[in-house]
């Protein structure tokens, strides 16, 4: 059986090709990264390695997001 | 002094006031943890809110009580943890994440409560989509060819399971972390050091990963 392979999926496999935080770092500085974006602020520069764990975690992106819609809906 | 600053400021005094109130002994507290917990069961309900098309087959009664025992764990947490709180943001959002990470980790574990997960040691041929041009579809099957060869040989069996399961299967880390009776950290600093290997070795026969 083939399986058959899109760009997201490449993504998905070979995950983010530059530095990353792992997953308890990145807990660790999501409320901080949230607000810096929140407030324009240059959140990957202050925060390097968390948007490239975000490109690669589906897990922890999915906390980012809900964490920045909640604090910005608030 | 300007609306920035001035924002800054009430953040400031609006966290300490919380952090003075969570360390006093006494009736203060209790209002205090009482307030909180109300802020973290409404984070846990709005991730209910929004993840509420994927579990449609669940009742809503049983949705607004894993919000509940999210909001339950998220403040045990957050008391515990009230020393490793450091002002890098608000109080409220630092223990926002906590409620939010407790709902979206039990609603993706109950999404996936009757599905059964399999672990394939081994990697299927991968064919790339069509609608590239005959040239990008011959690229683009080599590369899928050697991403196959790659995981077959570079890769630990455990490494090849994660893998597939996570970046092919698409099953949640969450999940996968419960099945496996690991935590989510550790089970994706194994798929990032299976990514690590599977870059090098692309690398090292000749394909150029730059874009991806």
């Amino acid at each position: 059986m083939d399986r058959h392979m899109n760009d997201d999926t490449l993504k998905r496999l070979l995950g983010p090709g530059e530095p990353e935080v792992l997953c308890d770092e990145c807990f660790e500085r999501l409320d901080e990264y949230v607000e810096l974006e929140l407030q324009g602020e240059p959140a990957d520069e202050r925060v390097p390695g968390l948007r490239a764990h975000l490109q690669g975690c589906p897990a922890c992106r999915e906390d980012y997001e809900s964490l920045r819609a909640f604090v910005q809906g608030s | 002094m300007s609306a920035a600053e001035s924002e800054h400021q009430d953040a400031l005094a609006d966290s300490d006031a919380w952090l003075r109130a969570l360390r006093q002994p006494g009736a203060e507290r209790d209002r205090a943890i009482a307030r909180l917990h109300e802020l973290l069961l409404r984070a846990a309900r709005f991730e209910v809110s929004r993840r509420r098309a994927a579990l449609s087959h669940v009742r809503g009664e049983e949705l607004d009580d894993l919000a509940l025992q999210a909001a339950d764990d998220a403040i045990v947490a957050v008391l515990g943890k009230l020393d490793d709180y450091r002002g890098a943001s608000r109080f409220t959002t630092w223990a926002y994440k906590f409620a939010l990470l407790e709902a979206g980790v039990r609603l993706r574990r109950r999404a996936w409560q009757e599905r059964e997960v399999v672990l394939e040691p081994e990697v299927w041929p991968l064919v790339a989509d069509a609608g590239q041009g005959p040239q990008g579809q011959a690229e683009a099957n080599e590369l899928m060819s050697a991403i196959t060869d790659s995981i077959d040989c570079c890769l630990t069996e455990h490494q090849r399971e994660v893998l597939v399961a996570l970046a092919l299967n698409g099953v949640p880390l969450d999940v996968l972390s419960d099945r496996l009776n690991t935590t989510r950290g550790a089970l994706y600093k194994t798929l990032h050091d299976a990514r690590r290997k599977l870059r090098a070795e692309l690398a090292t026969r000749g394909f150029a990963l730059d874009s991806i």
